[in-house]
């Protein structure tokens, strides 16, 4: 996802945001937190009758609503964004509210990405300024770059400087994201230090700073997996707090985070509904669930752990390609056979150890298993 | 949890419910509390300072009543428990805990210091005791101790927190709650209760929670708590009492809030006589007993359900700001641990909870809001410091004390003289102890230690030593509990001094033993302890049970014991007679049934039998080496038997394979095997007529296990040879069947002698000497620098501590000096 792509949905609520090129509702293959809600952010606004800190939507507490869930007094549904601990929210948003940087750390696939968006929509009505951390970021990504023409003919000028994510959502009191905070270099992690102590951006080429505005907050996503990569320094990491987002608890929860959003690509991909779809679903999630804890179900059996994460959301790609396969090429329910090939390349990742692996695991527990005759015959068909 | 919304018909319930502590004019001041609540605790004071009371009654048994004049000694330190058991039966008892944020304990203070006369007001222990609920654990729950009122509440305090068999009753406090729209009881009482901020009218919470509670028993009666009823009249009988006597309304009640409708309802004197009459009574005996804070926080057993006691500690004893105090107090902790927190994490985690508490629409950030803070700003997000914080603070180690002058089971007073003596102190805190048992001292403690444990008084545990094998040193993992008091008072009945009690038990245990080597045990534990009194009835005992016993196995396990207690003796200086005779007869047993019992084993069996015949290897050697150290003609004896029968077993043709391999491997161990016998021995067991399983099970038994295992084939290539023989003889299919075994066997080895192995395996078994240098190690040359080996020679020779002259005398003779090690002059100049 990049900056500039920025689709305007309909009916947007955001205050702040610079209004875009209008494009037609529901084209974009993904929109935006802020407007794929519009109408709940809209309603949350309305009934909130809480204070709300400076420059922010929503009070803390509706932010909090509009992530878990909830029924308003007038009778508006709020879906879940997330399911998990209360308690993570709270905490998240609170860390907002009190301008401290938010840090959501977390294995792959755990949602940090879904959470920050979110926030960043529930608070600023603007999701979209954001920063990829990759192991390429420049410091012009998180403090501002130059516009070489204007910079040529008209020597250095505000004009001529090209703001970052970060900058803009500084003048404007808005949630600026970074997302993959440790891929980034470290020595460009450190031009955060002081824009997040100081609340200031200085561009020495002007003699001039961007001062941040009240309502002005980040939010940073890490991986838990990646800590080798780029160690966030300890200067850094002072100035967040962090959340540490956790896998899904029960397997009853995580059936319902995969059914819920494979519905919600589904529907964006317009692939009809299968109703049959649940026993499948709930395959997928025991299967990577059991090789994840690397124990089955029933506690009984061990088995061992391939090298992949096998994270949530890895289960609901695995069904969502299933459920595309079943579309197009079946009869539209959505059986083992579709989802047996992406289980097996979402578990083997590592072609010689992660195949030996993947193959216990079919003979010692899933032929045995009551039920799971169809699933075991696919996944022997494609491993074969 | 619940929307901050809803809190607000919280604040509403809680405001209508208006009232008047006072029953009518001239009633007594009823302060119905929540036991170990901080926020009662401060009421409690506040409204006690107001009023001025002649007289204090305390929820609590009356037979303490004498005892309540030690709160105020200085030695008296909380967290302490009122502990009642009954006279001849000190197993059965109760407690009642009370910790220094106690509403009860500061009444009492209250009135002690001030000299005003506190009683006790509810139904005797003698009669709670008596009705048979009692006192273990797992009953507590339902009786005084257990309860999460902890303070003799059946379950009827208002915070109780439903046990599963309880779940029937009515939680009082659930109910309250839950019509303020919490869903969690704790919650709810510390928004509306603990939390807030004193001032205004001291009696006015008092009085909203006695309305409560009031509109609580008029929908549901008892609530299912039936025996409440007969300690409430036995309440209200004395509160009339006291009444009658300091006028009515000079007294103060401090009473659990449930209890509040019950004191104020009009009874008539001869009703609550009619309940109370003929219950059951036995003699009881009271005493004041030091609690810890981890006991409060146990929902099972003596615990008194309180989650936090550490908190409510620091809520209580926090002069002002009390969430600053906490965060700094964690963060102190957190940099004691070496953790990065600075005054800036707190300021952080102050903000953090005060904004959390707003947001999740309580008073006051809670425990819950400020370990949420902690785990996002100190603790980045992780629970590993978190737990640390829970277990230091959050529940805290604190141990209460409580004077000397508090009346102590005899057993107890003749510890705590040892104990002073000793210089061991109970400490809550584990600790180790390390004794050197050459000193008179040390020898005293240790021997105190083991005679506690043989009264169950688990004091101590002995530790694995470090460093030092020495017999003479002893190392103990020290950690006194509470319920220790409490075992202490048990082992009362054994009789009234240490000593005689331990001796009583140790005598008691080995007629009452099941299995021989219990007895055993017992024998070896009676000479740690030092208990000469009771060695002979345990031997007594032990030799008539080794005469009965048929199973060869039973008695096997029992010698190692016995001979370990036998090479204690020694360091500890006791009369060790009589165990050497038992022991000696004890083998003599082994050696005869060990043959037969070795016969058609299945493997499980037989693994089994070689662990016996290992432990009774060693135990010969030990039995054999003291007697030899006492001149004893039955020394050589003793071993001598010993290898016969384990050369009867070589050669036994049903005795197990990995049986007889052990045996080989013994015998040769002790150097009794002829040189060439091993290799005979083995040859036989591995010879193609066997079957392959039974002679990799015997492989087994002659190189698995322990450490030298493997070094025997390293060093006797012979040996090495004929298991390589026979491996490559062994047929395809049989040899899938014996690689499981093999492989256990060999996979026990040190990876350097599995190593070594691989290599001289293939370098063949034939090939040694010059071919094995020309293959071996790379960069060096084909052939061998005599020259440069000769300079090594005199180094060699000063190891094997031969003369130079030796070394040089012949390759042959260094060959015969280094053993095993090389066959050949060739081989070991080549090692060189």
């Amino acid at each position: 996802m990049s900056v500039s792509v920025e689709p305007a949905g309909q009916a947007t609520t955001s205050a702040g945001a610079a209004p875009d090129v209008a494009e037609e509702a529901g084209q974009a293959l993904r929109p935006h937190a802020e407007d794929a809600f519009a109408a709940e952010l809209a309603a949350l606004a309305e009934q909130d009758d809480r204070p709300r800190p400076a420059r922010w939507l929503l009070s803390p507490w509706a932010v909090a609503t509009y992530l878990l869930g909830g029924t308003l007094p007038d009778g508006t549904v709020i879906t879940p964004k997330y399911v998990g601990p209360r308690r993570i929210v709270e905490v998240a948003v609170t860390t907002l509210a009190t301008d401290r940087a938010l840090l959501l750390l977390g294995v792959p696939g755990t949602a940090k990405t879904w959470v920050s968006e979110h926030l960043a929509a529930a608070v600023s009505g603007d999701s979209t300024l954001l920063v990829q951390g990759t192991a390429g970021t420049p410091e012009e990504a998180i403090r501002y770059g130059w516009n070489y023409a204007q910079l040529l003919a008209h020597g250095p000028s505000r004009d001529a400087l090209v703001p970052s994510p970060v900058m803009r959502a500084m003048s404007e009191g808005m949630t600026a994201r970074v997302e993959e905070l440790t891929r980034i270099p470290a020595d460009v992690q450190d031009s955060l230090i002081t824009i997040l102590s100081e609340k200031t951006l200085p561009i020495p080429e002007l003699g001039q700073e961007v001062q941040a505005v009240r309502g002005f907050n980040l939010i940073a996503t890490a991986n838990d997996r990646d800590r080798g990569v780029n160690d966030l320094s300890s200067a850094l990491r002072r100035r967040f707090n962090t959340v540490v987002l956790p896998l899904p608890e029960s397997a009853d929860a995580e059936v319902d985070i995969v059914s819920r959003r494979v519905d919600q690509i589904g529907r964006s991909l317009d692939l009809p509904a299968g109703p049959e779809g649940i026993d499948e679903i709930r395959r997928v999630v025991t299967v990577f669930r059991e090789l994840r804890d690397g124990v089955t179900t029933d506690g009984r059996t061990k088995v061992k752990s391939p090298s992949g994460t096998l994270s949530t959301a890895e289960a609901i790609s695995v069904v969502t390609n299933g459920l595309a396969l079943a579309a197009h090429f079946g009869d539209g329910v959505l059986r083992p056979g579709d989802v047996a090939a992406g289980i097996l390349g979402a578990v083997v990742r590592d072609p010689a150890a992660d195949r030996v692996i993947w193959q216990e695991y079919l003979e010692a527990v899933v032929r045995e298993r009551d039920g799971w005759k169809d699933f075991y015959r696919a996944c022997r068909e494609v491993s074969a | 949890m619940t929307a901050p919304e809803e809190h607000g018909r919280g604040e509403a319930a809680r405001a209508g419910a208006a009232g008047d502590s006072r029953v009518g004019a001239g009633g007594p001041l009823l302060l119905g509390v929540r036991h170990h609540g901080p926020g009662s605790a401060r009421a409690v004071r506040a409204a006690l300072d107001a009023a001025e009371p002649r007289v204090l009654l305390v929820e609590g048994p009356p037979e303490a009543d004498g005892l309540v004049g030690l709160a105020a000694e200085p030695d008296m330190r909380p967290p302490v428990a009122l502990l009642a058991h009954v006279v001849d039966e000190p197993g059965r008892s109760a407690f009642w805990p009370l910790a220094e944020f106690s509403p009860e304990w500061v009444a009492i203070q209250w009135a002690v210091r001030r000299g005003v006369p506190v009683r006790f007001m509810d139904l005797p222990a003698a009669h709670a005791l008596a009705r048979g609920e009692p006192a273990a654990p797992a009953d507590g729950e339902a009786e005084p101790a257990g309860s999460p009122g902890g303070e003799g509440e059946a379950a009827a305090g208002p915070e109780s927190a439903v046990s599963p068999e309880e779940a029937v009753l009515i939680d009082p406090l659930g109910a309250l709650a839950d019509a303020a729209g919490y869903d969690d009881p704790e919650r709810w009482w510390e928004d509306v209760v603990e939390h807030r901020a004193a001032g205004g009218d001291v009696f006015a919470p008092f009085d909203a929670l006695g309305e409560a509670m009031g509109a609580l028993r008029e929908t549901y009666g008892s609530g299912g708590h039936d025996r409440d009823l007969v300690r409430e009249a036995h309440m209200r009988l004395q509160l009339r009492a006291a009444q009658r006597e300091f006028g009515g309304e000079d007294v103060a009640v401090v009473c659990g809030a449930w209890h509040v409708p019950a004191l104020r309802e009009k009874v008539s004197v001869a009703a609550d006589r009619a309940v109370l009459k003929g219950l059951p009574k036995v003699k009881v005996d009271m005493t004041w007993v030091p609690w810890t804070h981890r006991r409060l926080s146990r929902h099972s057993g003596y615990g008194a359900g309180i989650d936090s006691p550490g908190w409510y500690g620091h809520l209580f004893g926090a002069p002002d700001r009390p969430v600053e105090r906490w965060l700094t107090k964690v963060a102190g902790l957190l940099r004691d641990e070496d953790r990065l927190v600075s005054s800036a994490h707190v300021i952080e985690a102050v903000r953090l909870a005060d904004t959390l508490a707003v947001m999740r629409g309580r008073p006051l950030p809670g425990l819950t809001e400020t370990m949420d803070a902690v785990r996002a700003v100190m603790c980045e997000g992780s629970d590993v410091p978190l737990a640390l914080v829970h277990d230091r603070l959050v529940v805290g180690d604190v141990l209460g004390e409580v004077p000397e002058s508090a009346p102590a089971v005899p057993l107890q007073r003749d510890l705590t003289r040892l104990q002073r003596r000793l210089r061991l102190k109970p400490e809550a805190l584990e600790r180790e102890l390390e004794l050197d048992l050459r000193k008179e001292t040390d020898a005293a403690r240790s021997r105190l230690l083991h005679r506690l444990r043989l009264l169950g008084v688990g004091w101590g545990e002995p530790a694995e030593s470090r460093g030092s094998t020495g017999t003479f040193r002893e190392t103990w993992r020290l950690r006194w509990e509470p319920e220790l008091s409490v075992r202490v008072a048990e082992a009362g009945v054994w009789g009234t001094t240490v000593l005689a009690a331990a001796t009583a038990k140790a005598e008691a245990d080995a007629v009452g033993a099941a299995a021989l080597a219990d007895v055993t045990a017992l024998a070896e534990r009676c000479l740690l302890a030092d208990l000469p009194d009771a060695l002979p009835v345990v031997m007594r005992v032990l030799a008539d049970r080794a005469a009965l016993d048929a199973d060869v196995g039973h008695l096997a396990q029992a010698l190692p014991a016995l001979v370990r207690s036998l090479r204690y003796g020694d360091v500890r200086g006791t009369s060790t007679g009589a165990v050497g005779e038992v022991a000696l007869g004890l083998a003599e047993r082994v050696f005869v049934g060990l043959p037969p019992a070795c016969a058609g084993l299945d493997a499980d069996a037989a693994a089994a039998m070689r662990g016996h015949v290992d432990g009774v290897h060693v135990a010969v050697g030990l039995l054999g080496e003291l007697a030899d150290a006492e001149g004893g003609g039955d020394a050589g004896g003793v071993r001598g038997r010993w290898q016969r029968v384990l050369r009867g077993l070589v050669g036994g043709e049903r005795v197990a394979g990995v049986v007889r391999g052990r045996c080989a491997r013994l015998l040769m161990d002790d150097g009794v095997l002829a040189e060439g016998e091993a290799a005979r021995f083995m040859g036989l067991a591995l010879s193609p007529g066997t079957e392959p399983g039974e002679a990799a099970a015997w492989i087994e038994g002659f190189v698995g296990g322990g450490a030298g295992g493997g070094m025997l084939l390293v060093h006797d290539e012979r040996l090495l040879g004929l298991v390589d023989a026979w491996l490559t003889g062994v047929s395809g299919d049989a040899f899938v069947d014996v690689l499981p075994l093999l492989r256990r066997t060999f996979a026990a080895y040190e990876p350097g002698v599995r190593r070594t192995l691989g290599e001289l395996v293939r370098r063949g078994p034939g090939q040694s000497g010059a071919a094995l240098l020309t293959e071996g190690a790379p960069g060096f040359a084909a052939e061998l620098d005599q020259e440069r080996a000769d300079s090594v020679l005199p180094v060699v020779g000063l190891l094997l501590g031969l003369g130079d002259g030796e070394i040089r005398g012949g390759a042959g003779q260094v060959s015969t000096a280094g053993g095993r090690a090389g066959r050949s002059g060739n081989r070991l100049v080549g090692v060189a």
